[in-house]
């Protein structure tokens, strides 16, 4: 083990305004949180809220999961079962997912590149006392007469050109969240090519970083493009423009263009940071250095690159011609081929390896297995005559909650599992970690898997009410979302056990771990590090 | 200091960047339009006129000139008008009347013929009393539609064509049997 860093170095670090030492920042209590421009303290604070987020988006879950235990309206009227669906969406994707992702890269991509801190601290501040606003406007928008909007997650015209202001609500609140996103991603693409240590070139920064390097750049291609489509909708709705308005010689259609040139790059977005996380994770614990390193690198390029290009894949029943249709098919397909490049890689570091089960790597494997299987169920629809009849189907939701589910959310698992011991400097519980785990896993499945056969079945998505013979399985489903949502309760106990009552972490907990972070840097991580950088040889 | 200079310019250019990529969120509107039409596919726009055929070839007349016979068959058979002029393309209908003048029930089977005879080929007839044999009461009038387009195709010289129908009696139907 290489020797712990963390000398003074007056005047070398221009990037935070503390002062130096182990001391905490300027002030106390909550101001601490409000002022902080520490990477560590932002990163905590996106992880907090992004938990508070994923607990607000889950009870929505569970309301929609119980209005769907049977058949006929019981519980909610199905206005307010889709105002439910679309916050469920919205919330999880963009308050849960996203930030829990950028909570990550705060913590670790200065730790891991050497860097003492984020380029701009300050603007790491703001983007992300941003993001509680949006949150705010999200929920109010429950509130506003017409109540939240219940047009679905993806907003499409014509119906959010005519709902109540709750529209609006949730307009300006993506403005806020695009605007955090943007100028974080910023943050970390500088942090990345600026900030490095001397020797950390960009082909040894460790995989994590390279897939928020990629990730970052795909946010400030994708979202000013979704904040361009809510802009238009709001002049739609205010402006007397006719984007999407038909009245006024507007397309809905285009909408629909608009939205998923964002939207697929997001599905990404999502993604690649928890193919990041993972790829830290399952070398950690097979005690072997990453399979493929450069093709991992070359393939989560391809992936971003390609994810401009096959957008069109989530709209092939909305009328366009069968050329259009097969290259917005084969593109799709093409995907596959980097995506199976990681897959493979992640198999082959495994192969032979000192593997040993740890929690974080439970949640890897589950990662791998689970979302290898939400990869193939959209391969299925990226088939144009298949997708047809599967289109806004169940099969459709059980699709991409395998990968944004099974996909990043446990990646997100494994991540905090793995540098919880580096950020607390205390151990989790291994037995609840990994009852956690299970509890997760066979939960999840019982909810998503049969979701499969209702889409196939032809169960239209988004219906807060269903024929007869699609009860047993939606009951099935339905009681695997509440044992879901329990085992998450688990999580959070696991957590706040770790923190108050955990063992002291070992320096080195997992033995294979090699980024900076764990060599270079005591357990748990000082409040600045690396005010003088590391020379990596 | 320089890393603090490079760190603001990358800022200033992924800045740049992101206000573009909101511009080419609307560039796209344009685009769009351009990429419907170009597919040929962009119907938002028109307005529905009244359906009109553009298949009617409507510089050229062609005489139809329309006979009857009835061999060896007590029906009397005649169009109810001798021609009609149409256009090629034009759906058209003529009237025939046949009226049996037998006692019994009579079965027949009218076939047609063309002058010239090649006309045929561009004679389209959607609906026609030739399609099915004809079972008449004794006495009995009957007015049967034959609902026609002539091919566009038909060649340029052809400027009348003649259709002559022929009953025959069906033997051992009808009043036979």
């Amino acid at each position: 083990m290489s020797a712990v860093v963390d000398t003074h170095a007056p005047g070398k670090d221009a990037a935070h305004d503390h002062g130096h030492g182990g001391h905490h920042g300027p002030y106390g209590g909550i101001m601490r949180w409000i002022t902080t421009t520490n990477h560590k303290d932002i990163g905590t604070l996106y992880l907090w809220f992004s938990f508070i987020m994923f607990s607000v988006g889950g009870t929505m879950a569970l309301v929609i999961r119980a209005e769907l235990f049977t058949p006929g309206l019981q519980i909610v009227n199905p206005d307010f079962f889709n105002q439910m669906t679309t916050m469920h969406g919205l919330i999880m994707v963009f308050g849960a997912i996203m930030p829990v992702f950028v909570g990550f890269a705060n913590w670790q991509i200065p730790m891991m590149i050497g860097a003492p801190d984020m380029a701009f601290a300050r603007l790491n501040n703001w983007s992300f006392w941003l993001l509680p606003f949006a949150a705010t406007l999200l929920v109010l928008s429950f509130f506003m007469p017409g109540g939240a909007p219940g047009v679905g997650w993806t907003m499409y015209s014509p119906l959010t050109v005519q709902m109540g202001i709750g529209m609006d609500f949730t307009i300006f609140a993506v403005h806020l969240l695009g605007m955090s996103s943007i100028l974080g991603s910023i943050n970390i693409i500088t942090t990345i090519l600026n900030m490095r240590a001397p020797g950390m070139t960009l082909m040894r920064m460790p995989l994590f970083v390279w897939t928020w390097l990629i990730t970052a750049y795909l946010l400030v291609a994708a979202m000013p493009v979704l904040a361009g489509a809510v802009t238009m909708t709001l002049t739609d709705r205010h402006f007397g423009t006719s984007f999407f308005n038909a009245a006024g010689g507007g397309d809905p259609v285009l909408y629909q263009h608009i939205f998923w040139f964002f939207g697929h790059p997001e599905v990404y977005i999502i993604a690649l940071p928890g193919f990041g996380v993972i790829s830290q994770v399952i070398p950690a614990f097979s005690r072997k250095p990453l399979f493929g390193y450069a093709s991992m690198v070359y393939a989560t390029s391809a992936i971003a690159i390609l994810s401009f290009i096959v957008w069109a894949h989530h709209m092939y029943t909305v009328g366009m011609p069968v050329t259009g249709q097969l290259f917005f098919m084969y593109a799709t397909i093409l995907i596959a081929v980097p995506t199976g490049v990681k897959v493979f890689n992640w198999v082959t570091t495994m192969w032979k390896g000192s593997l040993t089960f740890e929690t974080p790597m439970l949640f890897a494997c589950g990662f791998l297995f689970m979302f290898t299987l939400g990869g193939f169920t959209g391969l299925v629809l990226a088939l144009v005559p298949i997708d047809i009849q599967l289109h806004d189907t169940y099969y459709v939701v059980a699709h991409f909650h395998y990968v944004m589910v099974a996909g990043a959310l446990f990646a997100a698992f494994a991540g905090i599992y793995f540098w919880i011991p580096k950020w607390t400097g205390r151990m989790y519980n291994e037995t609840l970690g990994k009852i956690h785990f299970w509890l997760t896993m066979i939960f999840f499945n019982m909810i998503f898997f049969v979701q499969h056969f209702l889409g196939m079945a032809g169960m239209p998505r988004r219906i807060p009410d269903y024929p007869l013979m699609f009860e047993t399985w939606n009951r099935i489903s339905t009681i695997g979302a509440f044992g879901m949502g329990l085992a998450q309760i688990l999580f959070f106990y696991i957590v706040l056990d770790t923190i108050r009552n955990g063992k002291p972490a070992p320096q080195l907990p997992w033995e294979g771990a090699d980024s900076l972070e764990w060599t270079h840097l005591p357990t748990p991580a000082p409040y600045h590090t690396f005010e003088t950088q590391p020379v990596i040889k | 200091m320089t890393r603090e200079r490079r760190n603001r310019r990358l800022f200033a250019r992924l800045a740049l960047v992101a206000l573009g990529m909101f511009g080419f969120g609307y560039a796209l509107v344009p685009f769009y339009y351009k990429i419907c039409e170009a597919w040929g596919i962009y119907s938002l726009g028109e307005t529905r006129a009244a359906n009109v055929n553009t298949q009617i070839d409507s510089s050229r007349t062609v005489t139809i000139e329309l006979d009857a016979n009835a061999r060896n068959l007590p029906w009397r058979f005649r169009p109810l008008v001798s021609h009609v002029q149409v256009h090629p393309g034009e759906l058209a209908t003529v009237e025939y009347e046949v009226v049996n003048t037998r006692a019994e029930p009579v079965t027949g089977q009218a076939v047609p013929s063309y002058g010239p005879p090649y006309a045929g080929e561009y004679f389209n007839k959607i609906e026609c009393f030739c399609f099915r044999q004809q079972t008449l009461a004794p006495g009995e009038t009957r007015r049967m539609p034959v609902t026609f387009v002539i091919d566009p195709k038909l060649p340029a010289g052809v400027s009348t064509i003649a259709l002559s129908y022929t009953f025959f009696e069906v033997a051992g139907r009808g009043g036979k049997s």
